[in-house]
């Protein structure tokens, strides 16, 4: 009776729905804490751009929640650097991954804006997410430019699929700090970004557009700086009004 | 090899104990003599994977014991029901179910484990400990010894993994569970020394050395050799 075809197409199905209940039961009663997961993880990196890794992970769900709610504000803006005020638009929910599939020009674009503590009206520096293509998957991350709105001030890189070891080196704080201090502007004022180079071990000290590479993984970090290259390009417009003109003036 | 507990015939008594010396040995056997990776050479590809790091691999460890446990427990509880034609898919669909439920579980209350581990806690599922004891014994035997198999199997792999991650990270990263050994060390012995580490340990070919290593210490201990 069990090897006939009519014993296995019925246990094959009710077994396909016993586990398919069992899947979608789990995943209802976990969705709750795992979309409160993801959120943190999301403020995390955003905050990763403009406080170390350590005092990240120093701090408690809860902390990180009020250290956000304290010091962040966002806005939304379009590629011509004009907020966006409609109804229902918030940086926070804004999916850059779903946006990423529009044109440029269609696209919203959040900005994080730091504050100093217990000053709401002095930015300590706007960050801005961005995201790509990596080798195998998709890269993202989030830049921060101090109020020069030239100078970087930190930088989180995440990605979903690149090699442990190799690409997914751009998680490492060490990568990262290689991108504070650089500038995205040259002396000209034309975006030029920072482009990470091939190989790995020199010093690149004194140009400030040029970061050192990560051996043996050319084409994450090529993906790194063209992501950079879009994402700045793309906020150039918001970048270039809100620099004040002292700022150009520092920077000429 | 790792059949040979299915020729074994097992005789159990009404009121076996609890933890008898058969059932013991169910648990302890794959711990040295019959161990997943070092004498079945299974589930080598995540034990190069996710043991650059202690945390991670403990993680991992515990899922691992977790899948093999139970999905040898539910196929024996099933085992008389599962149409031998069909019988690989059913095994494979009760451990994708149960990996897949460890991955949420991962997803919602340690979500930066979840992405460090992302797809290799997926990949229990192919892991070859899991279908092997399922196959060997689960199918054969009752659900309480299968699950004691299952344990044991798991626990073989997991004290593997930890072995490996420990040495990893000691000498790939100088730190133990994160905690900066080598920095402690170094300290002693003046501000200008430090303990330089090993950048080959932290990519897989550090693991295939010290897997190597307790393998070849391993079987100088137990004699064993490949027939």
């Amino acid at each position: 009776m069990q090897q006939s075809n009519t014993y296995i197409i019925v246990y094959s199905a009710v077994l396909t729905i016993i586990l398919g209940l069992l899947l979608s039961g789990s995943a209802q009663v976990l969705g709750p804490w795992q979309q409160e997961a993801i959120a943190l993880d999301k403020k995390k990196q955003i905050l990763g751009a403009v406080i170390s890794a350590e005092e990240i992970a120093a701090m408690t769900p809860e902390q990180v929640n009020a250290f956000y709610s304290s010091r962040i504000s966002s806005t939304v803006v379009d590629v011509t650097g004009n907020e966006i005020t409609k109804e229902g638009v918030s940086a926070e929910k804004v999916e850059i991954a779903k946006d990423y599939k529009k044109p440029a020009e269609e696209r919203a674009y959040p900005v994080f804006i730091f504050h100093a503590e217990g000053k709401p009206d002095q930015v300590e520096s706007y960050i801005f997410p961005m995201y790509g293509a990596g080798l195998w998957d998709a890269i993202w991350g989030y830049l921060a430019l101090d109020t020069d709105m030239n100078t970087i001030g930190g930088i989180t890189l995440a990605h979903a699929a690149e090699t442990p070891g190799l690409g997914a080196r751009i998680t490492e704080a060490k990568v990262q700090d290689r991108y504070v201090g650089k500038k995205i502007f040259d002396e000209s004022g034309a975006l030029v970004t920072v482009m990470m180079q091939k190989g790995e071990g020199k010093e690149y000290g004194d140009d400030a557009h040029k970061v050192d590479g990560m051996s043996g993984a050319t084409i994450t970090g090529n993906g790194v700086n063209n992501m950079l290259k879009a994402y700045m390009g793309n906020y150039e417009a918001y970048i270039k009004a809100k620099s004040t003109p002292k700022a150009v003036v520092a920077a000429l | 090899m790792s059949t040979e507990t299915l020729e074994k015939e097992l005789v159990v008594k009404a009121a076996e104990p609890l933890l008898s010396k058969r059932r013991r040995k169910l648990v302890t056997d794959p711990l040295i003599d019959d161990n997943p990776i070092t004498v079945q050479v299974l589930g080598i590809c995540s034990s190069l994977a996710v043991t650059t790091q202690m945390q991670p691999t403990l993680v991992m460890a515990i899922s691992v014991i977790f899948v093999v446990a139970l999905s040898n427990y539910v196929i024996s509880l099933m085992r008389n029901t599962i149409p031998a034609r069909v019988r690989i898919i059913v095994q494979l669909a009760v451990v994708a179910t149960l990996v897949t439920i460890v991955s949420e579980i991962l997803k919602a209350f340690a979500y930066d484990m979840y992405k460090e581990l992302s797809v290799f806690i997926g990949l229990i599922i192919t892991n070859c400990i899991v279908m092997g004891r399922l196959e060997a014994f689960a199918m054969g035997n009752k659900p309480y010894d299968s699950m004691l198999d299952g344990l044991g199997s798991a626990l073989g792999y997991a004290w593997i993994i930890l072995t490996v991650a420990f040495f990893r990270e000691l000498w790939g990263s100088g730190a133990v569970f994160g905690v900066p050994v080598f920095e402690y060390v170094s300290s002693w012995f003046g501000p200008d020394f430090s303990l330089a580490t090993n950048g080959l340990m932290v990519t897989p070919v550090g693991a295939f050395i010290i897997l190597g290593l307790i393998v070849w210490v391993q079987r100088t201990k137990t004699g064993y050799v490949e027939h």
